[in-house]
């Protein structure tokens, strides 16, 4: 079975995010990026699910600039096999709409002839959580969200869930689309030879057109702007009083 | 020309970077509270070190090595110098001077040290010789067709945990028109040798858990077969394969003062005095523009240094400068970092009075910076006959 895992390009979750002063998005000029951890999270599940050899190929695929390219050589050096390039747009402050990618991706996934699509649940740029919904429902396969546990058995794989309150495992057919939760994995390092490996590998270059797909926005960003600043908390200095506050104050209790 | 990092070299940091955060940075309290590293931690760091390919990353690939360029192993070092020494230690890197073992030695040390199964210590100085190197009192001498050394070592590194140490010693003395000169031959010891001893040495203030050592030779008896190099021939091995470690000392200094300069930074965009930001004084704000004006500055010289090995171009000097200025850069950093910081900087809750103290070393080892501006000096003005 081969194996797709997009990765996307997002915004370093190190980086002190900053609205650009027009408010329209977040300025992303000169600061660091890097793949979207949970899409490394995928990277490293559709590799160990290699190893194991319950998957032949890992393909991945990233849709945006031509800057993705680094996304890529990391996914390669972590292991994947190779990689695609959908050269979306020019601009890095331009956001590739889930349903495009969503569209893109099933292009890919049938033109690769893919038994399986592992992703993140979601990029942490924008926070979407949509692309694996829509393109399970663009495909027709079965999709199991937020993913903690990933068992492959035969024309089936048992999922288990992060979901409110707890874990549910549920099966589902293959083909199918996983979106993968934080807790699934710890991504590797890329190891030194693999990374003097990478550059050998194949990585294509496409464009959306190659896959007749429109990528023009559907949306448009209204505003932007930084979350409220955190109020200062208050020491309190014995049980007692906290209870206290917390009753009449508060009323959260 | 070009500036930029391959994508190779990318990864290569943010690798390092990573594993620096990760690996690293947790444990570096509790070494600095206790002044050692726990072996568990140390072998553990070892053991993913090995497993990532990285072991010994500075050896050709034909010994088992990664075969980084001179330009690739100082941007890996420049990321580890982030991190406590102690603890960055284990990220092994043998002394490269290793590539000059032959026959035996190959299966005894070279390879051995390469995969991470002996560790290496390196041994010039000595009490009464420290600059001098060639000032050495340390000895062996003939006796029934072995050699027999004599003499004591100081503020050897990592001799604590070393299984074998890398010594040099006088055996012998040439009369020259300079006056007598010492003929110098490098050994190779394992540690449990009848005579040698590995002691602790002093309590530095600098890298705290990163020891140095005192070795003592009483009538050490070693074969030939322990000779590292040619009999007499050590300041050739030495000249041929040390000759670029101080780019170790300029890239981990760089690595540091970036480290130490991001939380100055922050802690000038956020700290209030007045009520505003103090970076907004302008007496923090340029203390801010010089320092990350000589970070570049180092950072570009030591890189241009590597990038001069690797190409085969002579680099004596550009080292010496780059290890020269990069060390003094880092005590000015670290030292306006502390100031921007205020009585905070001074005390043990943060790491800022650390990094001002493990910065004092690095202008004095692998060659003062008294002694790198004599080596550029004497390279400019000596072909001039001056
Ligand atoms: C923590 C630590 C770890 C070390 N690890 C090792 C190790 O692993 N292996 C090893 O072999 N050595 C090691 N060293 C030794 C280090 O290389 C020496 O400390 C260094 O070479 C200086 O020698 P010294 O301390 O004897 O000072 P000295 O040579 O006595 O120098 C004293 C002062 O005189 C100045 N001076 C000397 N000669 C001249 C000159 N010609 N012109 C102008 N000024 C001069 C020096 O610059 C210095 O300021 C270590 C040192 C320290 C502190
Ligand atoms: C060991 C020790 C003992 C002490 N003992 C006492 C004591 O007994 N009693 C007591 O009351 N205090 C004591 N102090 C506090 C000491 O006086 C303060 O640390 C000092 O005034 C600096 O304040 P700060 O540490 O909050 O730094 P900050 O005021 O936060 O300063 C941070 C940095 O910003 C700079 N800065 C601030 N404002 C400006 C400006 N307008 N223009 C340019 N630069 C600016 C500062 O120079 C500094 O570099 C002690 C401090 C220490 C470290």
């Amino acid at each position: 079975m081969k194996v797709l895992v997009p990765v996307k390009r997002v915004i370093d979750y190190n980086v002190k995010v900053r609205v650009k002063a027009d408010g329209s998005g977040v300025d992303l000029a000169n600061v660091k990026m890097s793949m979207n951890p949970f899409d490394e999270i995928a990277v490293e599940e559709a590799i160990r699910m290699k190893e194991k050899g319950a998957v032949e190929e890992v393909i991945a695929v990233s849709i945006g600039v031509k800057q993705a390219q680094e996304t890529l050589r990391t996914a390669l050096a972590m292991g994947a096999d190779r990689a695609i390039l959908v050269v979306a747009a020019d601009d890095v402050h331009q956001d590739i709409e889930p349903l495009a990618v969503a569209k893109i991706l099933k292009a890919v996934a049938e033109a690769e002839g893919v038994g399986m699509v592992l992703c993140g649940k979601q990029a942490i740029d924008n926070d979407m959580n949509a692309t694996g919904q829509m393109l399970a429902a663009l495909l027709g396969w079965s999709q199991a969200t937020f993913a903690s546990k990933i068992e492959i058995e035969g024309e089936e794989a048992k999922v288990t869930r992060e979901v409110d309150g707890g874990l549910q495992t549920i099966k589902v057919k293959m083909p199918a689309i996983v979106s993968v939760d934080l807790r699934l994995n710890e991504p590797r390092y890329a190891s030194l030879p693999n990374i003097m490996k990478a550059k050998k590998k194949p990585l294509d270059e496409k464009t959306p057109a190659d896959f007749g797909v429109d990528v023009t926005p559907r949306l448009s960003v209204v505003k932007t702007t930084e979350p409220e600043a955190r109020k200062a908390g208050v020491m309190v200095g014995s049980v007692d009083e906290l209870i206290a506050k917390l009753k009449d104050e508060a009323g959260v209790i | 020309m070009h500036f930029g990092l391959s994508d190779e070299q990318e990864m290569i940091v943010s690798t390092v970077r990573d594993f620096v955060e990760r690996e690293i940075y947790p444990h570096e309290a509790e070494v600095e509270r206790t002044g050692a590293v726990p072996p568990d931690l140390a072998a553990g760091i070892k053991r993913k070190v090995i497993d990532l390919g990285f072991y010994a990353c500075n050896f050709p690939e034909s010994v088992g090595g990664a075969g980084l360029s001179h330009l690739d192993f100082a941007l890996v070092e420049r990321e580890l110098g982030r991190g406590s020494m102690a603890l960055t230690h284990f990220f092994g890197r043998p002394q490269n001077i290793l590539m000059a073992c032959t026959g035996d030695q190959i299966e005894r040390y070279l390879l051995p040290a390469v995969r991470g199964e002996r560790m290496d210590a390196l041994a010039m100085t000595e009490p009464g010789a420290g600059s001098d190197v060639r000032g050495m009192s340390c000895s062996a001498v003939r006796e029934g067709g072995d050699w027999v050394l004599n003499g004591t070592k100081h503020f050897i590194s990592g001799a604590d945990h070393a299984d074998f140490v890398i010594v040099f010693v006088a055996t012998g003395v040439d009369d020259t028109p300079h006056g007598p000169k010492k003929r110098i031959t490098c050994f190779l010891v394992d540690r449990g040798t009848p005579g040698f001893t590995i002691r602790p040495g002093y309590r530095s203030v600098s890298h705290r858990g990163y020891a140095n050592c005192i070795l003592d030779f009483d009538g050490c008896r070693l074969p030939d077969a322990q000779v590292l190099g040619e009999v007499d021939g050590g300041f050739a091995v030495m000249n041929e394969w040390l000759y670029a470690t101080r780019i170790t000392v300029a890239t981990m200094a760089v690595g540091r003062a970036r480290r130490v300069f991001d939380m100055a930074l922050a802690h000038a965009a956020e700290r209030k005095q007045f009520g505003q930001q103090i970076g907004k004084f302008q007496g923090v704000g340029f203390q801010i523009a010089d320092m990350v004006t000589e970070i570049d500055a180092a950072d570009w010289l030591t890189l241009a240094a590597a990038w001069r090995l690797d190409q085969g171009l002579p680099a004596n000097r550009e080292i010496a400068s780059a290890k020269l200025y990069a060390s003094e850069m880092l005590a000015r950093v670290t030292d306006r970092a502390l100031q921007i910081f205020g009585g905070m900087g001074l005390m043990d809750d943060l790491p800022i009075e650390r990094f001002w103290r493990d910065a004092r070393v690095e202008r004095i080892w692998d060659g003062t910076s008294e002694i790198q501006r004599h080596i550029i000096a004497r390279d400019l003005l000596r072909p001039l006959g001056a």
